[in-house]
This record gives C-alpha cells, structure tokens and sequence, in this order.
C-alpha cells in the first residue's frame, strides 16, 4: 500500500489526492469498474438488467441474514444468499412455467421484503442504510486485497468462458451442435454476476448497483460495430466515469457511487445522440 | 450420374433393427427414439435412416414435435432410442459430428456481434474481446464463399435479412463439414426468393459434400421439389416416410396440410411428366 500512496503523491499531486481514503477509493475504482464493464456487455446482451438489479436487492436479505448469525461483516452471508437466489432464479426458469421476468419480479420483491421485515425489527433500519447508497470512501487496504484477488479470477474466467458464453447465449441449440454445455455457462455467467455484484453493495449501494452494470455497456453499445469494440468501449467509459465521479463527488461533497452513475448516464446520452446522427 | 446414385440408395431397404447400411453407403440412423418432458409424451417410435448425400425434409403440423426432434438429435433434451452415424466401411459410431442451422438468433439489431465475430467466437479459445488469432479471417472468409456469404463478413449480425443471416448460419454449421446436417428453416422474416436461394444453396452442398441432411420445412413446395425423402410427423411420430410421390399422396399428409395443396401438387406432377413426355 506503501508504494501506491507514494507513487499517487508522486505522480497526481491533487489536493483531492492527499488523503489516503481517496487513493484507497481510486485504486479500488480502477480495479472494480473494468469488471463492470466486461461483465456489463454480456448482461446488456442477454437482457439481464432485471436480473442483477434483482440481485442488489436480495443483498438486503444477505445482509438481515448475518444480523440473525451475528456476523461482524455481513459479506459472507450475503455472497451466501445471493448465490442462493440465483440458483433459485435458474431453476424456477428452467421449470419454463412463468416468464423470466415474472419470476425474478417475485424473487426480488420477497427478497427485499424479507430483508426490511428483519433489519427493521425494534425499529432500527437506519444503521443499515449505508448499504442503500453505499460508501466508497470507507473502502480500506483489506478490501482492496479482496478486489485485487477478485479482479484477476473475474479476468481469467471471462477470457476463458466468453466465446462459449456468447455462443449459448445467441442460441443454445446451435451451442450444444458444438459440444458447449450451455447450462454450466449460463451459471458460471450468473454465479460471477452474483459475486461481483455482492461484493461491491457496501461501496456501491443497492439502489445503483446495477446501473453501474448496465450504463457503460449501454453507451458502448450505440457506437461499437463489434465485440472488440463494444468490451474497449465499455470498459473505457466505466473506468472514466468510475475516476470522474470520485473527483466531483469529492469537490461536490456527493455520495460517490451516484455521482459516477450520473455521469455513465451522460455518456449513454452523448452515444445515443450520435448513434441517432449516424442513421 | 446423380439420378442413378439416387436410385440406387432408394431402392435399398433397411429393416430398422439392423446396424448395417447394407448399400456401402455411409448413413445416419437414428432408431426408437422417444422423447418424455414432464411426463407428456412428445415423441415415440421415430425411427429414421437417412443416407449421405440424401436431403430428408419433415413436415408436419405445428406442436406435432418437429422441433423436438431437432433437439432430441443435438442431444440438448434427453430422449431414449439410439442414433448412429455408419460410414462406408459400416464402422458404426454412434456420436456424428453435427452442424446445426437455427431458425434464428436470440439477438436485437442493435447487437454489435459482427459475423466475423460469431464464427470466431465458434472456432477459437481466445477471448473475442481480446483478440482474434490471425488466420482466422481467411478461414472464415473461405468458409462464407461455400454459401455466397463472403461479402457479409463485418457486418453487424443485426443488419443483416433473413436470407443473409441464414446462409451466414448455413457457412458456420459447414465448418468444419459435419456428419449429419440439421436445418430449422424459419418461419418467418425470409422472402419467398432467399428461401429458394437457400435451398438450392443446400440442395448444391449436398451433392458437393455428401452430406446427410434433416431439413425442418414450412414449404411443401420447396420440399416437393428439393427433398430427397419426406418424413411425415403427426402425433408424436412419424406416422409416413418415403419419397414426396409417396408421402404427399398419403391419406393422412392430405388431410392435415388440405386437399387443395395436394390436387395442385399432383397436377403439378402430372405436367412435368407430360412436358416430359412431349420432349
């Protein structure tokens, strides 16, 4: 941690920068919103929006959860529950008895209702609305040890599962023609999801979660002609707006993770216009 | 030359039973195979013998389990029976290789996959986001030449019709050439002239690569005239198998696809023998 204080003093020497909290906060953006951007082209792609701001809610139960065990840091029994909820999601779709939609609506709603029915018993929910908006700035060097870990399993299964991946998700007939397991894809695909997501509530929040998800990939999308683009851009516009927000929330006093959801929407406005003016 | 090869495949009879070819052709067989979901009864007794170089077409009504079978051969739904792939040499084995052309792809047209991408994305282990490895382009660009294709290589899979992208899907189940071949011809978003296009296509592959080919079909026209053999299924199996003289005068075909189509397809017939007959 040492040599990244030194060499943030070294290289930016903003007054935005002189805080350790703030360099902790930047390399934790700068290792959390590649991920965002990656993960984000596949959830656009298959329209899973839904399903992963369903998964920041279920968050909420994880968290009541640990309360119930008395776990000191909830983390472990939301990864937990969110990965529980996914497996139920899958399942319950592939019974093919309701639309998708339908089932992760009614999932995502008991989850939530659950999780406010227990954290507000004896009326004490307000200690835990730091997990609706998140905090960014409470991130410490433990945390950016788990990102940093994260990070580099989120890459490697990424390169090695996408063009299968891809393939499944354009049509798992054509998929399995080819040998491709779709179901062990289709739920390595959510299980990451579900982790990334967990993972990153306490800094995020839950309300914006997804957004984080969907907005880069969503603004790549209007201008990329193909795959190598649309991942370039995404990422580029999730790592910009990921270090944008940081500075203005500082100057602004905001809370973070909104403030770089603001500006994802402004890039999203900014390809939209220019995809409009291209056709 | 083509007719007598015909006539020599048609005039040789298999009993279902048996794991020889008997002609010193190589064949597909695909034999008792029931297919149970939920414990309704989808398919039951479908028994199929299809030879290299012969275009089988399967007609039937909608809901009668066309697709199901489809699915039952690439062995994405479980199923019971047997299936088979017999070379020359009657060296059974019993997984042939597949190639599978979907009835369409789950995508919107704002999706930036290129073709490019999409044969990339099947061939090759490296991330497409990444990279591509070099020879793939002339792969791909040779493999799309098989169907007329090699103009379409960067474009977005969006853009293109519904006669292009079915040739871009035709080119991919090609390569590498496959034992079996399986067609699902959409139903709808192709014109009448790339649905002709298509089948000549196929009809010229055939010849040229000694496929065996399963054709899911909409158009008895274009199977009257293109199949090699017709496969009847009605109520969860097949209920008529033979030449399209054979199953398009059957009782049963007649009265499920309407009287008038098969008067107009046998006076049809009756012309082109005339004509014949006035040369």
């Amino acid at each position: 941690m040492h040599i990244w204080y030194s060499l943030m003093n070294l290289l930016l020497p903003f007054s935005w920068l002189q805080h350790d909290f703030m360099k902790n906060a930047l390399l934790g953006i700068i290792l959390v919103t590649p991920i965002f951007g990656l993960l984000g082209t596949m959830i656009v792609n298959n329209k899973m929006a839904f399903f992963s701001d369903s998964l920041g809610h279920s968050a909420l139960t994880g968290i009541a959860i640990g309360v119930i065990l008395g776990i000191d840091n909830p983390i472990w029994s939301m990864l937990f529950f969110s990965v529980l909820i996914t497996i139920a999601i899958l399942v319950v779709k592939e019974a093919n008895t309701a639309s998708t939609d339908t089932i992760i609506g009614v999932f995502s709603s008991t989850a939530v209702a659950l999780g406010i029915v227990i954290l507000s018993r004896n009326g004490g929910f307000n200690k835990y609305s730091v997990y609706l908006i998140g905090d960014l700035l409470s991130i410490n060097p433990t945390d950016l040890l788990t990102l940093s870990l994260v990070f580099i399993l989120v890459i490697t299964l990424w390169s090695v599962i996408f063009n299968r991946l891809l393939l499944a998700s354009m049509n798992p007939s054509l998929a399995r023609s080819r040998g491709i397991n779709v179901r062990l894809y289709e739920y390595l695909f959510t299980m990451t999801m579900a982790v990334i997501v967990t993972i990153s509530i306490q800094w995020v929040g839950i309300l914006i979660i997804s957004s984080l998800l969907i907005l880069p990939a969503a603004a790549s999308r209007n201008i990329a002609k193909n795959m190598r683009q649309y991942h370039v851009y995404s990422v580029f516009i999730a790592l910009i707006s990921g270090v944008a927000g940081l500075i203005l929330s500082y100057f602004w006093g905001t809370a973070t993770g909104a403030t770089i959801v603001l500006i994802s929407s402004a890039f999203f406005a900014v390809t939209f216009a220019f995809k409009l003016r291209m056709s | 030359m083509n007719m007598k090869l015909n006539m020599i495949q048609h005039n040789c009879t298999h009993s279902s039973e048996g794991t020889s070819c008997k002609c010193g052709l190589c064949c597909t067989k695909i034999t008792d195979f029931g297919v149970t979901r939920g414990g309704t009864e989808i398919l039951r007794n479908v028994n199929l013998h299809i030879h290299c170089g012969d275009l089988t077409a399967i007609i039937g009504p909608n809901g009668a389990g066309k697709s199901t079978l489809i699915k039952a051969i690439l062995g994405e739904i479980p199923h019971t029976g047997k299936l088979q792939f017999l070379d020359a040499k009657d060296e059974g084995t019993t997984n042939p290789s597949m190639g599978y052309v979907p009835q369409k792809l789950d995508l919107d047209s704002s999706s930036p996959t290129s073709v490019l991408d999409l044969f990339a994305a099947t061939h090759t282990r490296m991330p497409i986001w990444f990279s591509y490895p070099k020879k793939i382009q002339e792969r791909v660009r040779e493999t799309l030449a098989r169907t007329q294709a090699e103009h379409l290589i960067n474009k977005r899979l969006g853009t293109l019709s519904g006669g292009e992208l079915q040739r871009v899907l035709l080119a991919l189940a090609l390569d590498p050439i496959p034992h079996l071949l399986l067609l699902d011809e959409p139903v709808s978003g192709i014109d009448q002239r790339g649905l002709e296009l298509f089948y000549k296509t196929v009809s010229t592959l055939r010849k040229e690569y000694d496929l065996s080919i399963i054709l899911v079909s909409h158009d008895l026209n274009l199977v009257a005239e293109y199949a090699d053999r017709v496969a009847f299924i009605n109520n969860n199996t097949i209920e008529c198998a033979g030449t399209p003289q054979e199953v398009f005068s059957n009782e049963k075909v007649i009265q499920t696809f309407g009287l008038d189509w098969s008067k107009r397809y046998q006076s049809n017939e009756k012309d082109k023998v005339d004509n014949a007959h006035m040369v």
